[in-house]
């Protein structure tokens, strides 16, 4: 029964995908969305059963590679970790499908979209559910295509399908370390069926086996080449550059695939190995250094961003560097418990924004907003709700907050309980992380809600293509609520923001937790022991301070952001620039590589290998033939008759031989 | 087994060739072609049926006096050719279906043509006889210059030419390699030669060389590939879908056959030459890749990259490397050929093969877009397509054997998403505004007909590859113990000699202390 829940998606997507223009877009809709809502009521039940109740399912579908020793099947693995997953993946992706019926009305390749997003579902849950690192990997893949297909949705726009190629390519760059770890584990392992590997670990620990010419720690190196791979997948700095361009496909997909799940897929990858990482302490502190830095990184990026998606895909990579230096610190219920909570309220923040985006006629700069609060109060509240839960505001001793209070405060808290120099590194990142949190989301809140509605100003000072100049923004009495069938999934995931933190801390992180997460998680001691009390209030402290700024500079004195930005401060160019990766990519990698294609070919075939070997030959043959032979029209047919007379002389050869012998 | 199977599936498309003589009106010829590869086709599938895929030794073997001198007509297939046969005899009724308008002049001499090559192919695959193996080897080249020369595009007499030069030089040196087998042994019979492979080291040294320079041409390796842009450029559609298909895939099947069982001690000798030239293929030639401007050179030279997965699978000598690699070439067969016939449709509507001519085409041929997307994602290696399944296990095998060469060959599957998404990207996507395209048709009947079929191979074999590894796996599993022995025997030996060697010095030394 379990399997229904990773197949009924890919039926839908199917159905929608092959049938859609029979059955027309209504159809597919409705197809997709019920299927996808029987498989998040399914994963409720297996929640419910394997988190709750202790059970466990391995089930067999159908042999996939068998080679020699090697034998991979398809499976679907179900334990906490995965059924947690499992609520999550489908919980959000049953609401977008629904939220998408009203978002996507005016489109005319709507069943081509449903049948995206149900194949999406369909390979996250592979995915998660995979009991080997292959079907992980195919998983891992299924939902790069899906995110390379949605990103490219509309694919009449240039900048879609280049951000499209970029996900799928810089993903690559990722897969190309995690496939190395797959051969790495299958060659010392001889297997890579996770149980297996997992028992066979320990006594690895502290070997060495030969790579690429060195010798080196066999577990390390394992765990940072799957960790390059998490690296793609989640975003992490320097492999971070697509996510933002991401953001060209439409908002339900930056929602479900670009917040919510498949970019979670990295932490997911090391939660899931971490009885590898736990055996592995260097590669575990290179994934907190990466993951505190690129959580400092994206915040400070996202600060001054006018996109209204980009400020909250910036505000995801972030995020998502959060879950990484807990995971580093060996704290992986918490990185997983910010995954859990993380998926609600950036879900809801995306759908949030996707409903103003849907009010303002696709309008996204954020410049152009403002004082929206009284035209759509209900997407405010949620928004608000968002933003609360993002910040993670809660009463530290009380211990009542919103989702994010919960399990961002445990991050940051088990960085300071590592009391190691790294945890302390993080810690100081992280912190200062939370404050940037807090200002570029109050900033967007506000920029967005209140304050003078700027749609009809036409002078901004600073204004960058982002190929929407097409659509004018409407008169601030044109802008109403979007309809009820993207307000419901608002509601339910708003339900989850504010509730998710409180309902399940005790599973997660708390005493409940090695009950919760059993054999699947690696999960520590749970003794934090006593955190000073400027730690336990420190993140509550910069969230505020965040918030006063932001109010401040948009709603106090909202002239001067922008003269600010008139000023072009190198700190405001260089964040506005997002520190110039892009550019420095694009010299190091893209134009090389187009150059050096090029010159290969000219030069290397042209001149080279042809010039020495067939043309050379054939110009010196030719110039000995036009003496001798006047060349007539059917060269070919020349060719094949010196071939047959070729065949002949070798049969006759063979012949008089067979005689004589 | 009373029938002569593989000389049926062998010569059926020769008596469909002799037939078109026999009426050569165009449409008549048109569908006895078609007919009789669908029969061959058939009688493939009777072949497959009729498999034991437990035994890994040759099957349904027929064998008869030829040439005398121990020269004989001996066919059989094992599970490293048999599937060869069955995506040959597969492929060529997609052949002259793509070919069913676009070919217009000398239908019947085309048919003809491709008849003949027909036969030639799954004789190669089939054939146990070195001189067998060899006329129809070279045989096949004979059409196959003719297609090229005849049906091709403007350039075609100077790619015959490369072609020529190329493959002439290489089967110049097989030929004496297969004369100097035959005067050292006796016999040309490749199952005994199998059986009892004894050349001494030095003279393995010689002839894998010289069979090495047909093979490589034909796979083709770096750096002599360069005939391979030039002859897709210039072949018709089917043409290139049959060069890339199957032709290509002797050189492969020739290491297999040859190169690893018969000269186990030169292979690991020049094992480290062909990982090199491999690894130099896959990221040179995906480079090289990118900055196409013709829609056939870039998928020429992304098929001369998949190959570099093939050889440096095959060399590794472990289980992975060498069935990834035999999986590597059967996908690819399907993948190519596909992608050659997806050039071939809009070839067909608007004449050229410039990337930059196209844009934007899913607007008015979305049933096409879908076709070629998920070849392109084959081509890709993207897991659940054909394509990935060689291209993971010749890494993994490479792996095992050495790790660099993994490294290296993973960086080309960076690069063959670059220029396979970017490729796609110019042709398929965007806004359709240039006016020649304005009036751009989708897919026909007849091409979801050819397309649809190859879609389900693609991805079923994808996800369920069982039924191939079920057929490929014994006999893998036989040459790999078979060359690691006789290896083993050649080090022993080696090791004897070089004892016999020492002991002979010693003495020596002795003599002189005394």
């Amino acid at each position: 029964m379990y399997a229904a829940i990773v197949f009924l998606p890919i039926l839908g997507s199917a159905i929608a995908g092959l049938f859609g223009r029979v059955i027309g877009a209504r159809a597919s809709e409705l197809v997709t969305t019920g299927l996808l809502f029987v498989s998040a009521a399914l994963s409720v039940v297996a929640f419910n059963d394997v988190a709750l109740e202790g059970h466990k399912y391995i089930i067999q579908i159908l042999p996939w590679i068998h080679s020699g020793d090697f034998a991979i099947d398809w499976t679907v693995r179900i334990d906490t970790i995965t059924a947690v997953m499992l609520v999550v993946v489908t919980g959000v992706s049953s609401l977008v499908h629904l939220y998408s019926i009203g978002y996507m009305h005016e489109d005319p390749h709507r069943a081509r979209f449903f049948s995206y997003l149900s194949l999406f579902t369909f390979a996250m849950l592979m995915l998660v559910t995979a009991n080997n690192f292959l079907q992980l990997f195919f998983g891992w893949e299924g939902v790069g295509l899906a995110s390379y297909l949605l990103i490219g949705f509309w694919y009449t726009k240039p900048s879609a399908n280049a951000a499209a190629i970029k996900a799928f390519v810089v993903n690559r760059v990722g897969d190309f370390g995690f496939a190395l770890g797959i051969f790495g584990i299958y060659f010392v392992f001889k297997t890579l069926d996770f149980d297996a590997v997992f028992q066979a670990a320990p006594a690895m620990a502290g070997k060495q086996f030969i790579f690429a010419g060195h010798s080196v720690d066999i577990l390390t190196t394992l765990c940072l080449l799957l960790f390059v791979g998490a690296m793609g997948k989640s975003a992490q700095l320097g492999l971070h550059t697509w996510l933002p361009d991401a953001m060209e496909g439409p908002t339900p997909v930056s929602a479900l695939i670009h917040a919510a799940t498949m970019v979670t897929a990295g932490v997911f990858l090391v939660c899931r190995c971490s009885p590898l990482f736990q055996l592995a302490p260097h590669a575990a502190e290179f994934v907190t250094i990466i993951g505190a830095t690129t959580a400092f990184f994206a915040a400070s990026v996202g600060l001054f961003q006018n996109d209204i998606k980009r400020v909250i895909a910036y505000s995801t990579c972030s995020q998502l560097g959060y879950m990484f230096a807990a995971a580093g610190v060996a704290a992986y219920d918490a990185a997983m418990f910010h995954l859990f909570t993380h998926a609600f309220f950036k879900a809801l923040l995306f759908l949030s924004a996707g409903a103003v985006i849907h009010s303002m006629h696709h309008e996204q700069d954020m410049r152009k907003m403002g004082g929206l609060w009284k035209a759509i109060p209900f997407t405010w509240a949620m928004m608000l709700i968002g933003n609360l839960a993002l910040t993670g505001v809660g009463l530290p001793y009380l211990g009542i907050g919103l989702a994010g209070f919960y399990s961002k405060d445990a991050i940051i808290n088990s960085t300071f309980a590592a009391h190691t120099g790294i945890g302390s590194y993080a810690f100081t990142l992280l912190l200062v992380s939370a404050g940037m949190t807090s200002f570029y989301s109050w900033r967007q809140f506000l920029m967005t809600f209140h304050g003078r509605y700027r749609g009809l100003d036409h002078q901004h000072g600073d204004h960058h293509a982002h190929g929407h100049d097409e659509h004018h923004a409407p008169k601030l009495e044109e802008v109403h609520e979007s309809p009820l069938v993207m307000l419901v999934p608002l509601a339910v995931l708003a339900l989850g923001a504010v509730f998710a933190g409180m309902a399940f801390t005790h599973f997660f992180i708390g005493e409940g937790a090695h009950e919760f997460w059993r054999a699947s998680l690696f999960v520590g001691n749970g003794e934090e022991g006593h955190l000073p009390v400027w730690v336990e209030m420190g993140p509550l402290v910069v969230t505020i301070i965040g918030f006063l700024i932001a109010y401040y500079y948009y709603i106090l004195h909202p002239d001067l952001p922008r003269k600010l930005a008139a000023k072009r401060g190198m700190l405001y160019v260089f964040l506005y620039n997002k520190w110039y990766f892009d550019e420095l990519y694009d010299f190091l990698f893209v134009r090389p590589a187009f150059w050096i294609g090029r010159f290969l070919w000219k030069k290397g075939d042209g001149m080279v290998i042809d010039g020495l070997g067939p043309d050379g030959v054939s110009a010196r043959v030719l110039d000995a033939a036009r003496g001798a032979v006047r060349l007539q029209s059917g060269y070919i047919y020349h060719y094949a008759l010196a071939m047959l007379l070729g065949v002949v002389a070798l049969a006759t050869w063979f012949m008089a031989l067979g005689g004589a012998l | 087994m009373s029938l002569p199977l593989l000389s049926l599936v062998t010569f059926v498309p020769l008596v469909g060739a002799a037939l078109i003589l026999a009426m050569p009106r165009p449409d008549a010829a048109r569908w006895i072609a078609l007919g009789t590869t669908i029969v061959t086709f058939a009688l493939s599938l009777m072949v497959w049926a009729a498999f034991d895929p437990h035994n890994p030794g040759f099957q349904l073997v027929e064998k008869m006096d030829w040439l005398g001198g121990g020269i004989s007509y001996h066919m059989g297939v094992d599970g490293i050719s048999m599937l060869f046969v069955v995506l040959t005899a597969g492929l060529m009724p997609f052949c002259i279906a793509a070919s069913w308008e676009s070919v217009q002049t000398r239908v019947a001499e085309y048919m003809i043509a491709f008849l003949v090559l027909e036969t030639m192919m799954i004789g190669v695959f089939c054939a146990l006889d070195l001189v067998l193996f060899y006329v129809l080897f070279e045989g096949g080249l004979i059409p196959m210059f003719l297609i090229i020369g005849i049906w091709g595009g403007k350039r075609r007499v100077y790619a015959s030419f490369k072609f020529f030069l190329y493959t002439f030089v290489g089967s110049v040196l097989m030929l004496l390699a297969i004369m100097s087998m035959y005067w050292y042994t006796g016999t040309t019979d490749i199952a005994a030669l199998l059986a009892n492979p004894h050349f001494p080291p030095q003279m393995q040294t010689w002839l894998w060389l010289a069979f090495f320079a047909s093979f490589a041409v034909k796979m083709p390796m770096w750096p002599v590939h360069t005939w391979l842009p030039d002859a897709h450029v210039e072949a018709p559609t089917a043409g290139s879908v049959i060069l890339a298909g199957i032709l290509l895939k002797m050189g492969g099947y020739g290491f297999l056959r040859f190169s690893l069982p018969m000269f186990p001690s030169a292979s690991e000798m020049f094992a480290p030459l062909v990982f090199t030239m491999s690894v130099v293929a896959i990221i040179y030639t995906s480079l090289v890749a990118l900055a196409q401007e013709d829609m056939k050179k870039l998928i020429a030279y992304s098929s001369v990259a998949h190959m570099g997965f093939v050889t440096m699978g095959i060399f590794t000598l472990t289980h992975q490397g060498v069935e990834g690699g035999i999986f590597q070439m059967l996908s690819h067969g399907v993948v190519s050929g596909a992608l050659f016939l997806c050039v071939g449709v809009v070839y067909d509507r608007m004449h050229t093969r410039e990337i930059a001519a196209y844009g934007g085409l899913v607007n008015r041929m979305p049933l096409y877009a879908a076709c070629f997307m998920v070849f392109t994602l084959a081509n890709v290696g993207l897991p659940g397509t054909s394509g990935f399944i060689g291209e993971f296990l010749t890494m993994l095998g490479a792996y095992i054997h050495n790790s660099w060469i993994a490294i290296f060959a993973a960086t080309g599957v960076i690069l063959s998403a670059a220029y396979a998404l970017f490729l796609y990207r110019r042709i398929i996507f965007g806004a359709l505004v240039k006016p020649t395209l304005q009036t751009i048709q989708d897919l026909t009947a007849r091409e979801v007909a050819i397309l649809a079929p190859l879609v389900v191979i693609t991805i079923a074999l994808g996800f369920y590859p069982k039924p191939v590894f079920d057929v490929t796996t014994p006999s893998v599993a036989k040459l790999i113990t078979d060359s690691k022995a006789s290896l083993a025997l050649d080090h022993a030996n080696h090791g004897a000699l070089a004892q016999a060697a020492g002991d002979k010095l010693a003495a020596a030394e002795k003599g002189t202390g005394q």
